[in-house]
């Protein structure tokens, strides 16, 4: 019944916080580390839009307890960009309009950077296979895969 | 939500402890997908969860020269990347590789697919078909049982409530063996199982199939081991008599339900064309 005190690491930085069994890594990202870019879809892991990166996998928030996290690295939307500068995704998603309502995202630019980490020069139906689990009812997904492909040639030097 | 417990044990006899502590209560954590989903839902109730992530044997996957040795934790994403595995029973990979979108590989595992003993669970009939068997802990030490014997129904596996598996072994098969793995659902990805088909067969060096075994899921309570199938492939080249026969006797297996996804005629055909196919797809890789 005690609460789990957990040591971990998000977005480089070591953190630690005080959580219940059943708290979600999700709920303890927002609620407890005051982390909102990560956002509550559906709660079951079929929309993404909690996607966060764990030792390098990207997975569902709200699937993970945050009791999980101990010693873990995490990646949340919070540290893609730098201080001055937005990473080449969240540029190429602003220029190329591949965002309406903006609540899928955050999901949307952790997964596509989880991708560009293992693979920087993806297929189309390799975004589009990678994506499928972030669901976006705005803008019919071609804008989003756009700017996925643009990022990488940018960060590719192309 | 009442409060609960976590325990993240180091050892398998921990493990075993902290589920026997919990008497019935108790809940083991793999994954997560499937779990964290139930309790969400209120479907179920633990009062400890065990996370057995942190216990060596559950995240390996091992290759010696006899077996493959799969922890019941391992993800999709690592199962993917085993260069061994892939090669050796790439329907197994593929059938794991199934479960759900990435964010769902970098945490589902084989044995949270085999232990919420869905009927339309992928990669089970994929395992079966490879005469995999699991390792199975408890307060008497472990036990091997064949994976087929895992899943009673719906919901419901053979394991005491202070046993858990620990990891999978699937024996190194002879040369000029395949199998595969195939299922219909009703969209292109990311679906249920409307029927699965997993195929495992060997031949000699003139062709002739030496052993097999099909299984096939979401066409029964539990998954199906259709021994006639298999006997159907043994001996011959894997002609269309014998495919013929393999169908027979694959939609002669089912038990299935109707539900949104198919009917019950629907479940048997479609369960003899894949079995089918995924012989044919076996015999492709048995032959390179």
């Amino acid at each position: 019944m005690t609460k789990q005190h957990i040591t971990t690491s998000v977005n480089g930085e070591s953190v630690e916080y005080l959580c219940e069994a059943q708290q979600t890594l999700l709920d303890v990202l927002r609620d407890e580390l005051g982390l909102t870019g990560t956002k509550e879809g559906c709660s079951t892991g079929d929309c993404g839009a909690c996607s966060v990166i764990v030792d390098g996998n990207v997975v569902c928030s709200c699937l993970m307890l945050g009791a999980e996290a101990e010693g873990r690295q995490i990646e949340t939307i919070e540290g893609m960009a730098t201080a001055d500068q937005l990473h080449p995704l969240q540029k190429q998603f602003l220029e190329q309009a591949s965002l309406q309502c903006g609540f899928c995202t955050p999901g949307f630019l952790v997964a596509a950077k989880a991708l560009l980490d293992k693979n920087p020069d993806p297929t189309e139906t390799e975004i589009r296979f990678w994506l499928a689990g972030n669901l976006c009812r705005c803008t019919g997904y071609d804008k989003i895969v756009r700017a996925v492909q643009d990022a990488a040639a940018e960060m590719r030097g192309a | 939500m009442p409060s609960i417990d976590y325990v993240a044990p180091t050892s398998v006899n921990d493990a075993v402890a902290a589920l026997a502590a919990a008497s019935g209560n108790g809940r083991v954590l793999a994954g997560g997908t499937d779990l964290l989903v139930q309790m969400r839902t209120g479907q179920i109730t633990p009062q400890t969860i065990i996370d057995i992530k942190r216990i060596a044997e559950t995240r390996e996957i091992a290759e010696s020269d006899k077996a493959f040795v799969i922890g019941a934790a391992a993800t999709g994403v690592e199962m993917s990347a085993h260069n061994g595995l892939k090669t050796t029973f790439p329907g197994i990979v593929e059938a794991m590789d199934l479960i759900g979108s990435q964010q769902i590989q970098g945490r589902a595992s084989p044995g949270g697919n085999l232990c919420n003993a869905s009927p339309a669970a992928d990669c089970v009939p994929a395992l079966i078909a490879a005469g995999a068997t699991c390792t199975i802990a408890g307060p008497n030490g472990t036990r091997d049982i064949p994976v087929e014997d895992v899943v009673t129904g719906p919901g419901q596996t053979c394991l005491s409530q202070d046993e858990f598996v620990v990891s999978f072994t699937v024996p190194k098969p002879p040369p000029r063996t395949g199998d595969a793995y195939l299922r219909l659902i009703p969209r292109t990805e990311m679906d249920i199982a409307v029927v699965g088909a997993g195929v495992c067969l060997t031949l000699d060096d003139a062709g002739v199939c030496q052993a097999a075994r099909v299984a096939l899921g979401a066409v029964a309570p539990t998954q199906v081991l259709v021994a006639d199938g298999a006997a159907a492939l043994i001996g011959s080249t894997i002609d269309e008599t014998a495919l013929n026969t393999l169908a027979a006797a694959a939609s002669a297996a089912c038990n299935p339900i109707d539900d949104k996804r198919g009917t019950v005629d629907y479940r048997k055909k479609v369960a003899g064309v894949l079995a089918t196919r995924a012989a044919q797809k076996a015999l492709e890789r048995a032959k390179a």
